[in-house]
């Protein structure tokens, strides 16, 4: 197998503002991220060869993009991978721009998840055939699930368990009161934290991220023509997807205390970028829905030893001013998660790190930085990590 | 004509149990002794009499069951067979003949007779008998407080009998004393002076005396009597008239831990005094509704089969008392509540059902190159990926561990917070399915639980059943 890395570049990058977007359609979301990834890119629509688009929820074909934007009869792929959605329209379109058979595309990821009227997602689906003999499952219990057992396993009082947990919310919305598109930009205390009404326990209300309308896309190239259209390209050092058979609800070998999609994912990014050390990453935005997916997350992609994430948690290794700033724009926790559309936002934050661009949130020098998501419920999910480099 | 009797027995008591004292707390007048059982909000008269039946078939090879026939006044459905369904979520052979008895108080039996008969005459050598009812009294009626609900399975057949069907009798009687149409959800009744001395008792001491004629025997003749659960004083004065002395012969009601159970009240009291009687005790059964059936038994023999056979003693033991009147009004879907804001499941699909009809008995697979197991049955190995190469294997009857839970305070559910666990077998194989009949503080990792059949949701008008597990309390 050959590597993605230094095959392709971003050239343009756009994102909405995430929230209650409740006077912006998806359309009107659409046409905002586009817009911004073109000028950024100094392309106009009718540029773009070919498009992904992302999206679990907002839209079915290629159309839901083509008819806003007005792209005229090029060729359109609707992706869905949950979560990893807008990750794996990146991949895609990727690996056609680095087959050589288009120059320039448009990769969009978008969802607007305000209008249905329900608290949470429009769905947490499991997958029983259709009979629905299964169990009663939101994302908050499916991932409590994980924040139970690693307690247990790794000797956590339920206090220190929480306090851990409610570490990581705190260092997300103080990244988010930085990050002027975000949901939230608000500071919360331990003890606020603490003292949440509880969603499905162990997690309390901070330790979930919420639900957001939000868009963004990103213009794609080849490496070796990217600098025709920017000097500070961004280069793709690795596009790695890991989708699991679900085998972790029906065997026993899986202990829901870290995500095997994850951990694989993660090496084969490494592998493919040429990374040895995972501390060589700079910063990175990692797919928080829970508390606990980040703690799980530090371990899984190699920062911190098995079981032992709480204690880089309490040095701040992983703060805005700490040896690995992670989620520094808020996180799916505070920037907000329309699900489609994180891997993209994700990647228009590390884009603008590599590139000084991230103002007051800026990580000094960065070089690599990584884009984790995790789509689906610990035990069945689909994770994608993505590795981007300002240098060639 | 071969001999036939009863050759085991079981019964089911819902866990929950309603104070009569927080009934009339909720609205006002003096409060009746003792507790009512309440069936939680995912059981029905099909899920109780499914947890009567494995608890009658504990350690019995199922395969040797002919028959199975399912008595209750509240059937989930008018027009599709529950008998079919638990035999179904039993494992039982296809070749099973399932019926139906419904609409009358005696129908439990009525259904042993039709057992007997069909026994007695060669037809079949097993039958499977289980009674459950689940009936509703308006609120604020005395229904409410005297109602309660709960199941019992009996088995006769032609060997290893325990109790012998020494004779019966019965009379039928056209009488509008308790009855609920088919426009009605609640029960209705005459008034009670009319209904218990021209009906009850009119009717049981004709029946009884009647039958104890026919095979000339007198009151002194039998160790136990067993009669529905109506009130004391009733049944003194039936007790009277027969020469019963209430005080040594009188099979105890369940007044006061269960309730009236309706077609089910007098088949767990049979069940109770079989499970006390001894060896050459005579029991009476005079089953009134419609009439009355008189049975007359003889014990030969006791049944042991180990702890987690619970019959009426071992079920009266698993309680937890209702924490107020509220739920029991939400569970039984008598009072109108705000939809929360999550989005219903949609309907199951029939086609897809009758595909997962091995899941509906909970029927998984072992993987005969590598002996894993797993639920739901794979096509391809989870574990070596082998494709097609298995065998069935149950987890119905296997006790399980929790592995990690969750309370989920989110989703909606009829008693928050929903718990969810992933259950691992010791034996193999790993089930994630719902906690029921728990209290949140007694979930932890380690906790061993057991399977039970049980009402997941009422989507497309028709039920949907599954299991779930509850923590191990025997």
């Amino acid at each position: 197998m050959e590597s993605i890395k230094n095959r392709v570049a971003i050239v343009g990058m756009g994102c909405t503002k995430f929230g209650e977007n409740w006077d912006k359609s998806t359309k009107d979301m659409i046409v905002e991220a586009a817009y911004e990834a073109f000028q950024d890119a100094g392309v106009s629509a009718k540029d773009i060869q070919a498009a992904w688009l992302g999206t679990v929820w907002s839209g079915d074909t290629g159309q839901t993009l083509a008819e806003p934007l007005k792209l005229r009869y090029i060729p359109i792929s609707r992706v869905e991978n949950q979560c990893a959605t807008a990750s794996d329209a990146l991949r895609n379109a990727s690996f056609a721009v680095a087959s050589g058979v288009y120059d320039v595309v448009l990769v969009l990821g978008v969802e607007k998840l305000k209008d249905s009227g329900w608290s949470g997602l429009p769905s947490a689906k499991l997958d029983s055939d259709n009979t629905y003999r299964e169990r009663t499952s939101t994302a908050p219990g499916n991932f409590a699930l994980m924040a139970t057992r690693y307690f247990a396993n790794y000797g956590l009082s339920v206090e220190e368990g929480k306090r851990v947990l409610a570490q990581i919310a705190v260092k997300n919305h103080h990244n988010g009161t930085l990050s002027p598109k975000a949901h939230f930009q608000r500071e919360v205390t331990l003890e606020q934290v603490l003292h949440a009404a509880i969603v499905a326990w162990p997690l309390g209300l901070f330790d979930c991220c919420g639900v957001s309308d939000g868009a963004a896309a990103a213009i794609i190239t080849r490496a070796d023509i990217a600098k025709d259209f920017r000097c500070d390209p961004i280069y793709i050092k690795a596009l790695q997807l890991s989708v699991g058979p679900r085998e972790g609800f029906i065997s026993q070998s899986y202990d829901f205390t870290h995500v095997e999609e994850t951990l694989r994912a993660g090496k084969a990014a490494y592998a493919e970028a040429g990374i040895k050390n995972p501390h060589e990453i700079s910063t990175a935005e990692v797919h928080d829905c829970f508390t606990i997916t980040e703690l799980t997350i530090y371990e899984d992609l190699g920062w911190s030893p098995r079981g032992q994430a709480k204690q880089d948690v309490e040095l701040g290794t992983y703060a805005l001013n700490g040896e690995l700033p992670v989620n520094t724009d808020g996180g799916l926790k505070c920037f907000g998660h329309p699900v489609a559309a994180s891997g993209l936002r994700m990647l228009y934050e590390e884009y603008k790190q590599l590139q000084g661009k991230a103002g007051p949130r800026q990580v000094k020098n960065p070089k690599l930085a990584l884009t984790h998501s995790m789509g689906g419920p610990p035990g069945a999910a689909v994770v994608s990590v993505v590795i981007v480099g300002n240098e060639l | 004509m071969e001999t036939v009797g009863i050759t085991s027995y079981g019964a089911y008591i819902p866990y929950y149990r309603l104070s009569r004292a927080e009934i009339a707390r909720a609205w006002g007048g003096a409060p009746l002794p003792g507790e009512r059982s309440v069936a939680s909000y995912d059981e029905d008269s099909l899920t109780m009499a499914t947890a009567a039946a494995i608890d009658c078939t504990t350690g019995i090879d199922r395969s040797s069951i002919d028959r199975l026939y399912f008595s209750s006044t509240s059937a989930p459905y008018k027009e599709k067979q529950t008998a079919a369904m638990i035999a179904a979520a039993i494992g039982l052979s296809s070749d099973t003949l399932t019926m139906d008895f419904s609409n009358s108080l005696r129908c439990g039996t009525d259904s042993i007779l039709a057992a007997a008969d069909a026994v007695s005459s060669g037809a079949a050598a097993s039958v499977l008998v289980c009674t459950a009812d689940i009936r509703i009294g308006y609120p604020n009626s005395q229904e409410e407080m005297t109602l309660g609900d709960g199941a019992a399975a009996i088995m006769l057949g032609n060997t290893g009998i325990l109790a012998t069907i020494e004779g019966y009798h019965s009379h039928f009687d056209e009488f509008l004393d308790v009855w609920r149409s088919d426009r009605d959800l609640f029960v209705h009744s005459w008034e009670d002076r009319f209904r218990f001395t021209e009906g009850y008792t009119r009717v049981v001491v004709q029946a009884v005396s009647a039958a104890l004629k026919k095979y000339d025997m007198t009151a002194q003749d039998f160790s136990r009597i067993v009669f529905n659960s109506i009130p004391a004083r009733q049944l003194g004065s039936v007790g009277n008239q027969l020469s019963f002395d209430p005080k040594k012969q009188l099979q105890d009601t369940l007044f006061n831990e269960v309730g009236n159970a309706g077609s089910a009240s007098a088949m767990m009291s049979l069940v109770a005094a079989l499970e006390e009687a001894k060896e050459g005790d005579r029991i009476l059964v005079a089953n009134y509704g419609d009439g009355c059936d008189v049975l007359i038994l003889r014990v030969t023999g006791q049944m042991d089969r180990g702890k987690s056979w619970r019959g009426i003693k071992g079920y009266l033991a698993e309680k937890q008392i209702l924490p107020n009147y509220q739920k029991y009004l939400r569970w039984r879907n008598l009072i109108q509540l705000q939809h929360a804001a999550r989005p219903n499941n949609p309907r199951p699909s029939s086609p897809a059902l009758w595909r997962d009809r091995k899941g509906l008995a909970l029927i998984g697979a072992r993987c005969k190159r590598c002996a894993t197991v797993q639920y739901p049955a794979q096509r391809v190995c989870v574990s070596c990926g082998t494709k097609d190469d298995f065998e069935d294997y149950s987890f119905a009857n296997r006790l399980g561990k929790i592995y990690t839970y969750s309370h989920d305070n989110l989703a909606m559910h009829p008693n928050p917070p929903a718990i969810t666990a992933a259950v691992d077998f010791p034996e193999g194989g790993r089930i994630m399915c719902d906690v029921t009949d728990c209290d949140p503080r007694e979930v932890e990792a380690g906790v061993a639980v057991e399977m039970t059949f049980r009402r997941l949701d009422y989507i497309g008008d028709f039920y949907n059943y599954w299991w779930k597990c509850r923590p191990v309390r025997f």
